[in-house]
């Protein structure tokens, strides 16, 4: 072998070394993100204590064994929480008999305005399945914050409004979080999601 | 801009055909076609009005008020959806007509919002009002009440 061959040998060798090092940075890189932008699941959701529509206390604890769609709002919403309401009130349907398996819990962002005799009589209008809960100003706070919800009161007096997220919350038995619904997600993926959070 | 669509007046009369509550309502040069809203949760506080409103004209016109019977408060809004959240606020100085155009009021962008509710407004019904622009004057309407989770007037072919 000339030293010209031998020299090119060294070269490819050299290249070969370092496309195998690049690939192995990137799978490590990949496996050890566990998949960006996918939040990472246990550190949303957690411990809240709220009170229910009928003034009762609850917690995480309540909804454990089954899993559960919590999403956020407010009964002074003309758009997104009427129609989320309606959505898993068709979602719970749909699923038929499994619809027993969940829990639904719409949480409101705006105590001040949403007491559970509201509450109440605004869940009149859907799935008696579905349960609502507020609680103090600092309760609320506390489950935003663990739920990383987004939730901002806008302007002053009695009509003020919030700007706030929409998607629904799917936590599995165990109460770590399986996936998030978007808000109007089309029903098929929406149910999808639900049908997994039951097997997982 | 405030124009989050441009219809066409043919585009108009085909959505509109075969709607058997589709109610226009004239006023000059303007044209409010079937107003409607949405039943309400029973106790809900407020609800949204929408409708499609179309300027003939040569001029623009501007929608700076109005009433809806069922409620105390009145306002015009604007819906908007970024990154997962939803923000609302009112549109100030008034929602611009532009000549010879038209503006969608819909659940996802401007709307009329009725807040202090009086009663639950039910499926089917018509809940009267009126819209308050700054050269067509006041215009009295009547809004298609449709199911809570409507997305568009009922009955018009779409
Ligand atoms: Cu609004």
């Amino acid at each position: 072998m000339t030293v010209q061959a031998n020299r090119l040998q060294v070269i490819a060798v050299t290249v070969l070394v370092g496309i195998l090092c690049a690939i192995g940075v990137l799978l490590w890189q990949s496996m050890g993100s566990g998949g960006r932008g996918s939040p990472q699941t246990s550190l949303i959701g957690g411990e809240f204590t709220l009170v229910n529509q009928d003034g009762k206390p609850i917690t995480q604890a309540d909804f454990l064994g089954k899993p559960t769609a919590y999403f956020f709002g407010y009964t002074n919403c003309p758009d997104a929480c009427p129609t989320t309401l309606t959505d898993m009130t068709d979602r719970l349907k749909a699923l038929g008999p499994d619809g027993d398996k969940f829990n639904v819990v719409f949480i409101t962002v705006d105590p001040a305005r949403d007491t559970p005799q509201l509450l109440k009589t605004y869940l009149e209008s859907f799935d008696p399945r579905i349960t609502a809960a507020t609680g103090t100003p600092a309760e609320i706070a506390d489950v935003i914050k663990k739920f990383r919800v987004y939730a901002k009161k806008v302007g002053d007096g009695d009509n003020y409004t919030f700007d706030h997220s929409t998607a629904v919350y799917l936590m599995d038995a165990r109460g770590e979080l399986v996936t998030l619904i978007d808000y109007q997600e089309p029903r098929d993926e929406a149910l999808a999601k639900m049908r997994r959070a039951l097997t997982s | 801009m405030h124009i989050p669509s441009l219809l066409g007046a043919a585009a108009l009369t085909a959505t509109l055909a075969g709607s058997a509550l589709a109610a226009d309502f004239k006023a000059g040069n303007l044209v409010i076609h079937d107003p409607w809203t949405r039943a309400t949760p029973r106790g809900a506080p407020v609800a949204g009005g929408y409708a499609v409103i179309e300027n003939t004209g040569d001029q623009p016109d501007s929608l700076t008020g109005g009433s809806f019977s069922a409620s105390s408060g009145f306002s015009i809004h604007q819906m908007t959806m970024k990154d997962g959240v939803m923000s609302m606020g009112p549109v100030e100085g008034g929602l611009e007509i532009p000549a010879h155009g038209s503006v969608k009021l819909d659940p996802s962008g401007f709307h009329l919002m009725f807040t202090g509710l009086t009663r639950q407004l039910k499926r089917h019904e018509t809940v009267g009002g009126t819209l308050v622009f700054k050269n067509a004057g006041t215009v009295s309407v009547d809004y298609a009440v449709g199911s809570i989770g409507a997305r568009g007037p009922e009955h018009s072919g779409h």
